[in-house]
This record gives C-alpha cells, structure tokens and sequence, in this order.
C-alpha cells in the first residue's frame, strides 16, 4: 500500500492508527451511570432525592437498633440493662436475646426435646422425596421409592405410633388398586372407579380400625408380661432420676445466682468506670461483662431444659403408674365386659317401645311417661358404661403393644413446624385436587360441570379465616354424632379445600389458554379422554400456569399463619406466649422482624424456583 | 357411491351404559349425581342427628333478639340494646369501609409503585422492587399485627401533646397519637344541602361538557382546553355558591382536652392499622399487575403512536393505558376481592367488622354456630359475587371489540 501512496505523491500518509482518545469525563464509569440512570432528567433527580431520603429515613433507624443487638440476655429489663452498661440508656438497641432464648419454640412449639430428631428427619426426608420430582434430571428415579413411602413415613415420623399403623393406612391404596385391576378390565373404567373408592372406604373406615386392634391385641398380649415388669420398674426408678436432675437443676441455680451477682457487679463496675471516666478500663470490663452474659444466658438454657426434662420425667412417672394400675387391672375389666353386657342388653329388653325409638343420643322429651324416662336413663347409663369400659381395655392393648415411636400430640406441635407441616401438606394434596377440579369445571358433562362450579366459587367467595371457623366450630355438626378428630387434621382439610380452588382457577386459565387444536390434533390421534389430558393437555397447561400456582402456594404458606385464632401456635401464635411472660412483656420488633424474615427466605425461594422452572421449561424461541 | 346404513336397530343392551359413548357420558353424571346426593345426603342427617342430640333447633330467630353488646365504631346508630341483626349490619358496613378505603388506596399505591418499578432511575426500581418483594413475601396478619403495634406502641400518648413533646400535624388540625388518629370532622350547618346539590350539578356539568368536546373533536377536529375548562366547572360555582350561603360547611377542629382529644373525627388504631396493612400488602401485588400490565404493551406501540405525532402524554393516555388496562383489569378485580375478604383479619385488632360482630360476639352469646357462621359466609359470598359482577362488566366495557 505505501508504495501506491508514494507513487502517488503524497508526502505523508499516517499508517498507524491514533490511539483512542479518553472519553470525556461525563461519558465515562460511575459519572455516566449516574447521570444516566439517576440524574437523567428533573423528574429523575426529584425521584433520586427523594428515594435517598426514604433510603436514609429507614437506615437511620435500622441500623442503629441493629448494630447494638443485645444476644444473651434473660429479660426485656435485662437486654436494658445490658444495653444500659455498654452503650448508654438513649441507643436504639435490638434484644434478639429472646430469639436466642426462644429459639427451639419458635421452630418446633412444644415438641419434647428429645425427639426433635424425629421433625428434623422428617424434613431431610421430604425434600428426598421432593428431589426426583423437582429436580428430575439431575436425580437419580430409583429415589421415587422414597416419593412412594414418604406420606406415610413422614407423619408416623412427625406424631408417632406403632409402626404398623401407617402400614394398614398405605394398604388402603393397595386395595384401592386391586379393586380397579380386578374389576375395570371386565366391567370399565367406571365400575372400576367405584370398586376402587368402595374398597378403600370400606378398608379404611371399617377394617383397619379393627385390624389395628386385632394387632394391638395380639401384640399387647404377647408382651403383657414384660411391659408389666417394665413398667414396674420405672415407677421405682423413675423418682430417683428425677430428684436426681432435680439436685443438679438446685446446683445450677446456686450457679445462676452467683453469675447474677457477678453480672451485677460488673454493671456496677462499668458505671463507676464511666463515672470517673476511665475510658481504659471500660472496654476490659465491656468484654468481661459480654463473656459473663454469654455464660449466664448458657447456665439459664441448661436451666431450662433440665426443668423441662423433670416435668416431662414427671409427666412419664403418673403416665407410667397409670399404665401399670391398668394393666393390672386388666383380668379384672376383662371379666367384668360380659356381665355389663348382659345388664345393658336386659335394660335394653326391657325398654317400652316409645322410649326405644329415642336411641341414645336424643334428648328425652318432656312428655315422656316417668317410668320410660327413668328405664331410658338406666339403660343409657348402661350402654355408656359397656362403650367406656371396651374403650379402656382396647386402650390398655393400644398403650402395651405401642411398637414404635412415642406418640406427641398435635396440640404440642407448634412454631414454625407447624407452619411447614400444614403448608407442605395443602400444597402437596391440593394440586391434584385443584387439577381434577378444573378439569371437572372445564368437563361437558353438565352435573360434573356446575357442581365444579359451585364448589369452586363457594370456597373462593369465603375467606379462609371463615372456612377455619368453620373447621373448628362446625365440623362436628357435619360428622357421625361422637367422632371428634383432631384439629390439626380437619385445618389440613381446610387450607387444602382452599387451595385446590384456586388452583382450580389457575389450571384452568392454563387449560383454555391452550389452541383448540391440541384438544382436536390429541383426539384426532384416538387418545381417549385421560390419556389425551395426561400426555397433551395437562402437561401443556401446567407449564402455562406454573407462575400461577406457585402463587397459590406461597399464599397458603403465608396463610397458615391465620390458624392462630382458631387455637393452633404458630409463629405469631407463639408471640403471644412469649409476651404473655412477664419476663418479656412489651416485646415486639424483635419477633416481627425475626418472623417476617423466616417467611420472606421461605416464600422469596418458592418464587425464585418458579422462575427457574419456568426457564427450565420454556421451550419456545 | 355412497350407500348410508342405517345404524341397526338391534335393542338396548345393559353394557351400552358402560361401553357406549353414546350413553356413557349419561351413566357418568348419574353416578355422580348420585354420589353427590349421597355425599349431601350424609352430611344433612349427620348434623340434623347432631343438632338434636343438642337440643339445639335450626332457626334464625336470634337476629331479632336483643344483641346486649357495644360495638365501639359505628357508622350507623346502634346501642347494646339494638337487635343481633342490626349489630350485623353494623358489622357488615364497617367491613365494607374498611374494603372501600383498602381498595382506593391500594389502588393508588400499587399504580404508583408499578409504574416507578419500570422507571429508568435505577434507585427508584430498586427501593420499589424491595417494597414489593418484601411485602408480597411476608404474611399480611404479620403487617396488620405489625402497624397496629407501631400505631399503639410507638405514637405519643395524648399526654405527650399536653408537655411538648409531640406536635400535631398539618398546621395543628391532626394528632396522631398511640388512642387513634384525630382528624378535623365536617360539620354541615343550613344551606349545606344547596351546597352539596351544587357540588353534584357541577360535576354533572364537567361529564356533559366532556361529551361535547368529545362530539365536537369528532366532527370538526377542533380541540378544546377540556382539562382547564372542568376545573372552572369544577371550581368556581363551588366557591361562589360556599360564600354566598355563608360557609354552610365547616370543619371541627381536634382539641386537647382533659387526658385525651376532644371533638373531631376519632380514627381507631384497629381501623388505621388494618386499613393501612391491607393498602401497602395489596398495593404491592397491584404493583406486580400494574407493571406487566404496562409491558405487555408491545414497543411497537410507543413507536408507532410517536410516528404518529403524538406527545408522551397522549401517547399514555389514547395508546398504552387503554391497551395495558385491558390485561390489567381481570387480577385487580380478584385483588379487590382479596383485599375485601382480607379484612377479615380485623379479628388480629379487634376491628367490629362483620366476623367480629355476627360471626363472634353474636355467635359466642347465642350459641348459633350453624346460623351464624352460614350467613357470614353468605354474606362473603354474596360480596364477592357483587364485586365481581359490577367489575366484570366494566371489563367488558373496555374489552377489545372483536369481529
């Protein structure tokens, strides 16, 4: 080229090219980003000042409050105190101190101690189980199985019981399953349904009650004997362990005592420090007084749970001997049953025809005669007295054959277990439902049509808090006179009914959102109706509504928090506990923050991993 | 050639029910149907067994009796010695307050918050996306519990207002203090009447002349001053006819008197808190619509509207709202309807709403679950299925007409 150039005749031509000149200083690094993206124009730089005001007007306060955070304290006065000594009485100062004391009621409620292992594994095990699902291509499938086993390993694991219980209870679908394989193949999907439903019905509600105490009996029998000499010898063991923890709980509190003094010295200390201004000494003594209370809140923790083991080795102690005097009492019970028996079915016998219509649970009418009002009452009588003295004895066989994990009550469960529990199971068991619902709303059958309809629009128009109400005041109103189940169980009911209709919804927004001609191409293809929703509709249309679901979830998560004001502690349920304790009396950031945050983590997940999946499954361009 | 056969005509056989599509879709809805019976079937005879086994009769006679309870916001008149039935409607119109000032200010909020989320000032999106992410993520009883503590807990006491320590806001006419929010309350005296007659002719003015303009733009192309012309509509008669009746309305002022304000309109804490956490929970998932709303405009659009000759104002108006609303409208209507069944929560503060009221107090005294608790729900139900109605068919007022 350069010969061209001086053939040419040109005197210089520049072959290499200039550097680049620096950008001017407006047009470069964090001054162009903020003139462009803060001061681009005068709305933007109003909106800029005030944001940095809101910004300025929040941190000022947090930050403050949260820097000097009190972490071992064992009272409001005491996080004061505290607070008082090392920073000055005017500091906006945090207390999470009652999270620290607190923590393992805020997560589990009153779940006994020990057996925190048991929820704990129960959670490991369901996010197993969840694994294959979420996470299908990075998972191994054989990890079904434990999808398979799990809704009925985790709630044994949560509540306890004889191991076989669950098992009787997984059966059920087994029976289910055989009931449609033997009669769908000859009669059609549709006897096959009900044969399915009816075996389970009749498993469920009839055979494994008796099963369980057919089991329990045989089981209870067989190990009588050695349950007696067991228990015979914890009743005699029992009250020197617990005298034993009940010297070494005195001990402690001689230790308490002298950490109090302690701790009080050095507040006293540090005060006088600062009133003579020795500023060098402070910070020794600030240190000191740090370490003290980390000692102190560890003593009061151990304090804590020794007394709770106590009363729960006191609690086992009344159990225990009850169990024994019931044992023993058992030959006796057992041969007392048929001569009540006899009594009540001659009262029975005995009764006038009028009186005999009115059964056991009606209410005697005033205009009864006397004489059949007076044999009503005795044979009433009777027949209670054969109901509790069979119920006592299959209780006796229930708690002696007890093969398994101990049993904790719901009302023991609480925090933010509670929480987990009752939101993993709406979430789990109403997406099958919402699905079948909307399939049901989307359906041209007529019946199956409106009764969606209604259902759906009746569950939506209320709210939960109703439906809750509902659950604990009505639900014995709608069930067999006398069965009283738990209210764990029936809120699970209901926030799973809830969800499901609005999933409903949701699917179905999914499920009209798709062209016509993947319903007509899946019927075209001779796909009958169940196949054609299972292999080209549904898996079309959850895809499209999985941002919707994934809301539905989270609302049901942050919903659970509503079964405080039907009696259940959940978090907040639980703030009124800790309030109620003088010791923490007038405490409230301190819980919103740590609650609101546990939920924001749990929910803000849900919602990220919905945005994931979505990108996982976006299959367009 | 075709040759059509008739189907045979061989007689109905029993296993048509089941195999024959022609019938099959009949033997499904009967045995569901029946299913269905059975299932209701249960449940009736259940609680009929139930109630008698309580003595208990099905009646709802208990609305007329005397309800014996104070319910201490009322927007109506009502005493302890007022009916069970009146203390629920008092009840029923303080849910509705709380819904109707929830909804305004949601709505406001969420607009708000939407639009400036999607604004290029990079602050601004942030502190507008933590705003909706925080509170679209934490529960709403927590919020609710939450303002109800910072208006109890963290407001001066009446006493402060007394010593100085407290000031009252906006030039002496409101105090917030930790008993409720004390507002300057209108007073109408004679003339009020004529004035607010006025109020409601003039704005009849500004609809009939906005009809006008609208005609004659389209006929001529001329454009008037709408905007300038309604305030005038507006404004102006207002003023006069307020001067010339001799200030008809007036307000009262909240005064500090003995150990808590006088006078005035008295805002409860429950009210305030629960208003409050219903507007900023909702408001940020309104904020959430709102934005997709505005995105799901295509670019297109602007650009199309700016080639056009448009200004950004107009562009907003006549281009991207009328098209943005249209996806907007359907979730803001359900979020109405959750805002509505929402304040239920009231319960957390001892808001008198409808729950309170009928499905508490009245069900506690009476021991009327049954018929307390089913015309609760009925009463939800029925609000939501008037809401949805009256929004539906705004929605299909700004529908795209189709061919």
């Amino acid at each position: 080229m350069s010969e061209t150039h001086a053939e040419a005749g040109l005197a210089y031509v520049r072959e290499t090219m200039l550097p680049p000149l620096e950008p001017p200083l407006t047009e470069t690094g964090a001054i162009k980003w903020i003139r462009e993206n803060l001061l681009s124009s005068w709305l933007n730089v109003i909106l800029t000042a005030a944001s940095i005001f809101v910004i300025w007007f929040l941190l000022s306060h947090i930050i403050p409050w949260l820097w000097h955070t009190v972490w071992n304290a064992g009272s409001l006065n005491e996080c004061r105190e505290v607070r008082d000594a090392l920073w000055g009485p005017d500091v906006p100062s945090a207390c999470f101190a009652v999270i620290h004391e607190r923590w393992n009621q805020f997560l589990f409620g009153f779940y006994p101690a020990e057996l925190y292992w048991r929820p704990v594994l129960a959670l490991v095990l369901f996010f197993v189980a969840l694994a294959p699902v979420l996470f299908s291509e990075k998972v191994p499938g054989q990890l079904l199985v434990v999808t398979v086993v799990y809704p009925f390993v985790g709630p044994w694991l949560i509540w306890g019981g004889s191991f076989w219980f669950p098992g009787l209870i997984a059966l059920g679908f087994v029976a289910a399953w055989l009931a449609w394989r033997l009669t769908s193949s000859r009669w059609g999907a549709i006897v096959g349904t009900l044969a399915a439903i009816a075996a389970a019905v009749v498993w469920w509600g009839v055979l494994t009650p008796l099963l369980d105490d057919g089991i329990n009996r045989l089981v209870g029998g067989l190990k009588m004997e050695a349950t007696e000499a067991r228990l015979a010898e914890a009743v005699e063991t029992l009250p020197q362990r617990i005298s034993a923890l009940e010297e070494t709980r005195d001990a402690l509190d001689i230790r308490i005592r002298e950490a109090e003094e302690r701790k009080a010295e050095l507040i006293a200390q540090i005060v006088e420090a600062r009133a003579n201004g020795r500023v060098d000494a402070l910070d020794t003594l600030r240190t000191e007084l740090l370490a003290q209370m980390r000692l102190l809140t560890d003593l009061r923790l151990e304090r804590q749970e020794l007394s709770q083991r106590i009363g729960r080795l006191s609690a086992e102690l009344s159990e225990t001997s009850g169990l024994l005097s019931s044992i023993r009492s058992l030959p006796e019970r057992l041969a007392a049953l048929p001569e009540l028996k006899r009594k009540e079915r001659e009262l029975r016998d005995a009764l006038p025809p009028e009186a005999a219509a009115l059964g056991r649970l009606v209410p005697i009418p005033p205009d009864l005669p006397a004489e059949a009002a007076e044999a009503l009452k005795a044979w009433r009588a009777a027949a209670d007295a054969v109901t509790t003295a069979e119920q006592s004895i299959q209780h006796t066989y229930a708690a002696v054959a007890l093969t398994g994990l101990k049993p904790v009550t719901s009302r023991e469960i609480g925090g933010f277990m509670l929480a987990l529990i009752i939101g993993i199971a709406g979430i789990v068991l109403s997406l099958p439902l919402g699905i079948l619902l909307a399939l049901g709303r989307q359906s041209e059958l007529l019946i199956i049509n409106k009764s969606s309809v209604a259902f759906i629009e009746t569950i939506r128009g209320v709210p939960l808090i109703v439906w809750l109400f509902t659950a604990s005041l009505l639900l014995n109103y709608f069930l067999p006179p006398g069965t009283n189940f738990d209210l764990m169980l029936r809120v699970i009911i209901m926030v799973t009914l809830f969800a499901a209709a609005y999933i409903a919804e949701v699917v179905r927004g999914g499920l009209a959102a798709l062209p016509r001609g993947q319903y007509e191409a899946a019927a075209a293809l001779g796909l009958d109706y169940w196949k054609s929703m299972r292999l080209v509709i549904l898996p079309q249309a959850l895809k499209i509504s999985i941002p919707g679901i994934v809301n539905t979830f989270i609302g049901l998560f942050k919903d659970t928090t509503l079964v405080v004001f039907i009696g259940l502690l959940d978090p907040i349920g639980l703030t009124n506990t800790v309030r109620a304790d003088s010791a923490w009396n007038g405490i409230y950031w301190e819980l919103f923050v740590f609650i609101g945050a546990l939920f924001f983590i749990f929910c803000f997940g849900m919602g990220r991993y919905s945005i994931y999946l979505e990108k996982k499954l976006h299959t367009g361009h | 050639m075709t040759t059509v056969t008739d189907p045979r005509s061989e007689s109905f056989r029993l296993s048509q029910l089941i195999y024959d599509t022609r019938y099959r879709s009949l033997t499904i809805q009967a045995v569901a149907m029946a299913l269905i019976v059975l299932m209701l079937s249960w449940l009736v005879s259940n609680t009929v067994q139930n109630l008698q086994a309580l003595g208990k009769d099905f009646d709802f006679g208990f609305l007329f009796e005397r309800a014996g309870y104070d319910i201490n916001q009322r927007l109506i008149e009502y005493d302890s010695n007022s009916t069970h039935g009146r203390a629920a409607l008092v009840g029923i119109l303080n849910t509705l307050l709380v819904a109707f000032l929830g909804c305004v200010t949601a709505t406001v909020l969420g607009i708000f918050a939407g639009v400036l989320r999607l604004s290029k000032n990079w602050l601004v999106s942030r502190l507008m996306a933590v705003y909706v992410e925080g509170f679209r993520n934490v529960p709403l009883l927590l919020w609710i519990i939450a303002f109800f503590a910072i208006m109890t807990e963290a407001m001066p006491a009446p006493r402060a207002f007394r010593t100085g320590e407290a000031e009252m806001a906006l030039f002496d006419t409101v105090a917030v203090t930790n008993r409720g929010v004390y507002i300057p309350a209108p007073v109408l005296h004679d003339g009020a009447g004529v004035l607010i007659t006025v109020l409601l002719a003039s704005l009849a003015g500004i609809w009939a002349f906005r009809r006008y303009a609208r005609r004659l733009q389209d006929e001529t192309g001329r454009i008037l001053p709408v905007g300038w012309i309604s305030l005038a509509i507006l404004v102006l008669p207002n003023l006069v006819a307020y001067f010339l009746l001799g200030r008809p309305i007036t307000l009262d002022y909240p005064e500090l008197g003995g150990f808590n304000f006088k006078g005035g309109l008295h805002l409860r804490n429950s009210l305030i808190a629960l208003w409050l956490a219903l507007s900023v929970y909702t408001g940020a998932f309104i904020a959430e619509i709102v934005r997709a709303g505005i995105l799901s405009v295509s670019k297109g659009q602007t650009e199309a509207a700016y080639a056009l000759g448009l200004r950004p104002g107009r562009t907003m108006r006549l281009v991207i709202l009328p098209q943005a609303l249209r996806v907007i409208v359907p979730p803001l209507i359900s979020q109405f309807l959750n805002l509505t069944k929402n304040s239920s929560l009231a319960i957390a503060v001892g808001y008198m709403d409808v729950r309170s009221t009928l499905g508490g107090i009245t069900i506690n005294q009476t021991g009327r679950e049954l018929e307390g608790m089913l015309l609760l729900g009925g009463f939800y139900l029925a609000a939501s299925l008037i809401i949805s109605a009256v929004m539906n068919f705004y929605n299909a007022s700004i529908k795209l007409k189709e061919r």
